[in-house]
């Protein structure tokens, strides 16, 4: 029986080797000087052709915008935006499956008609709606992530809200417990699995995202790195490809570390996410 | 507890706190969502550079979105750019889980490896393979943005090294979802190998197939991150009268040019091939949710 896979074995073997080919051409260009980059990408660096650590220096300040500010700004605004989503779209999910009265009822058809909607209908109201309502910088720009991200949270949420049996809030409730109370004490800490999950989903949607943040926040101020790794290619006829591809392999990493750390509540949030219903 | 109203005197305590749990969510839902969606809509029928200048103009901008040669070729292209892609990921995310879903050894390592790309941002994959794609098209003298058969198949090897790990995942969960009995039945009822995948496994996996059809449906659909990064449309091409159609460009992309680049469209002719976007995107939506509950029912 073993014995049968191996040649099945042998295959996913070559084709994971493949699989991880673009990433490690990425790491060992950003080893080689620019002119190299394009003529020899898939060479090794040789002694005319490496660089040091001279991208990874210069691709900081590239492109006039510190790519550390970047990055924080990345950062910033992914542990907000998935602080404010989880909070109150658990509370909001919650709420509408304890009540069911017909404000939740319409509240929770609107949530799944907006999955529905592509980006594109909304953008350009929305950067107008909120630049009135300065909404239009980092510290402020999750509220707009709340918005656009609630439905499809609430809509996760709810699944496994409905799991929960109301009999022990309610005995919760005879303790004294208020509903707010009951919430936070009770029904979170039985809701923790789904919270990953969903905080899984929401990270990356937030950290990889670029349109709505490229066309709500004021660009010459604030960045985030998709952003700053699009400005380059974007605004320079003349890229440093070395240094872009330094700062491409800066950016991925952590990813994959914390991939690397995490991946079975990684691999089974984004599973759940996607079986929605 | 007592029954009032149809609500327990738990659910109706409960009730009172409406303000605090639906409250934020529903106010920053009307800002993010709701006022932008109904705005948009109305800006489709009005003609307009600047919001505050906006007027009524009827039909008017869907009559130009559809006499928009572009627009038009960047549908095309997104439609057959979509069943290239959804065909492509989905057999070769079928095949990868028909065997990862099996106890063979190095399974995490591979599932690992091929969920990988998943967690690279579009804007960041775009980068990646247009470098690869270049340092192996400059051998011959060419570039990914020269033709736009190299964008088109550019496109097509990059969506589905970022998505064939993720569409595996959710077969896997499929393949293990059968249940155990049926597959020893069918052994021992000397069916082999072939056999019991086209007569057990793939009747009893058609939920989970089409759950992956159409989530590659939309996905391709609505493509824009990689676009922008890999071709952002290029190569053009010019017309006899002096028009141009971006060759590579799809229908996001086509919007968001319209709305942000040198278009000579106003913006009210943005909006509505928004609102064609969004009907279409709908469409998929609604067909999926109509063919999933008649396998229910």
């Amino acid at each position: 029986m073993k014995k049968k896979y191996r040649g099945v074995i042998a295959v996913f073997a070559v084709v994971s080797i493949i699989y991880v080919l673009p990433v490690l051409a990425v790491a060992v260009n950003s080893f080689k000087k620019n002119t190299y980059v394009k003529t020899e990408t898939f060479s090794l660096p040789t002694e005319e052709s490496f660089a040091g650590t001279d991208n990874f220096v210069k691709g900081m300040t590239f492109g006039n915008y510190p790519f550390a500010k970047s990055a924080l700004y990345s950062v910033l605004i992914t542990v907000l935006s998935t602080a404010l989503i989880l909070l109150f779209a658990s509370m909001a999910a919650w709420y509408i499956v304890r009540v069911n009265n017909l404000v939740c009822k319409i509240f929770y058809y609107l949530c799944i008609f907006s999955m529905v909607v592509p980006f594109q209908m909304i953008m350009y109201t929305l950067v107008s709606t909120a630049d009135k309502l300065k909404l239009n910088t980092p510290f402020t720009i999750p509220v707009i992530y709340l918005g656009v991200g609630a439905g499809m949270a609430i809509f996760l949420f709810r699944g496994f809200v409905q799991t929960i049996p109301i009999e022990i809030e309610e005995a919760a409730a005879i303790d004294g417990c208020s509903p707010v109370k009951t919430f936070f004490k009770v029904v979170i800490p039985m809701l923790s699995p789904s919270l990953i999950s969903v905080g899984i989903l929401e990270i990356m949607w937030v950290w990889n995202d670029y349109l709505l943040p490229f066309l709500v926040l004021d660009i010459t101020e604030y960045r985030t790195i998709p952003i700053h790794i699009q400005y380059l290619k974007g605004s320079y006829g003349t890229i440093d490809l070395g240094a872009t591809m330094a700062l491409i392999l800066v950016s991925i990493i952590p990813v994959i570390i914390i991939y690397i750390i995490c991946q079975e509540k990684i691999v089974g949030g984004v599973a759940a996410g996607a079986v929605k219903g | 507890m007592k029954k009032d109203n149809g609500l327990t005197i738990y659910q109706k305590s409960v009730k009172k706190w409406g303000w605090l749990f639906l409250g934020p969510v529903m106010l920053a839902f009307a800002v993010g969502f709701l006022w932008p969606f109904l705005k948009g809509l109305y800006l489709s029928f009005c003609d307009f550079r600047l919001i505050s200048e906006a007027k009524l103009s009827g039909f008017d901008n869907y009559v130009k979105a559809f006499s928009d040669e572009s627009f038009m070729h960047s549908f095309l292209f997104t439609a057959l750019f979509t069943v290239v892609s959804m065909t492509v990921i989905n057999l070769l995310a079928f095949t990868v889980a028909y065997f990862l879903a099996k106890e063979i050894r190095g399974m995490k390592i591979f599932r690992t490896v091929f969920f990988m790309p998943n967690l690279i941002g579009g804007i960041v994959l775009g980068y990646i393979w247009s470098t690869i794609f270049d340092g192996f098209l400059s051998m011959y003298e060419t570039s990914v943005l020269m033709e736009s058969k190299y964008g088109f198949w550019g496109l097509i090897i990059m969506l589905c090294w970022q998505q064939v790990g993720y569409m595996m995942i959710i077969y896997i969960a499929g393949f293990k979802n059968i249940d155990p009995a049926v597959l020893e039945a069918a052994q021992i009822d000397g069916a082999n190998g072939r056999q019991t995948l086209l007569k057990i496994m793939i009747p009893n996996m058609i939920t989970t197939i089409s759950i992956c059809l159409f989530l590659a449906l939309t996905n391709g659909f609505k493509l824009f991150d990689q676009n922008l990064a890999l071709t952002a449309g290029l190569p053009i091409s010019m017309n006899a009268d002096g028009t141009s159609i971006k060759t590579t460009e799809m229908m996001a992309l086509n919007i968001f040019n319209t709305f942000y680049g040198q278009s000579s469209f106003g913006h009210g002719v943005a909006q509505a091939k928004a609102v064609i976007f969004f009907v279409l995107v709908s469409a998929i939506g609604i067909i999926q949710l109509k063919f999933t509950d008649r396998k229910k029912g």
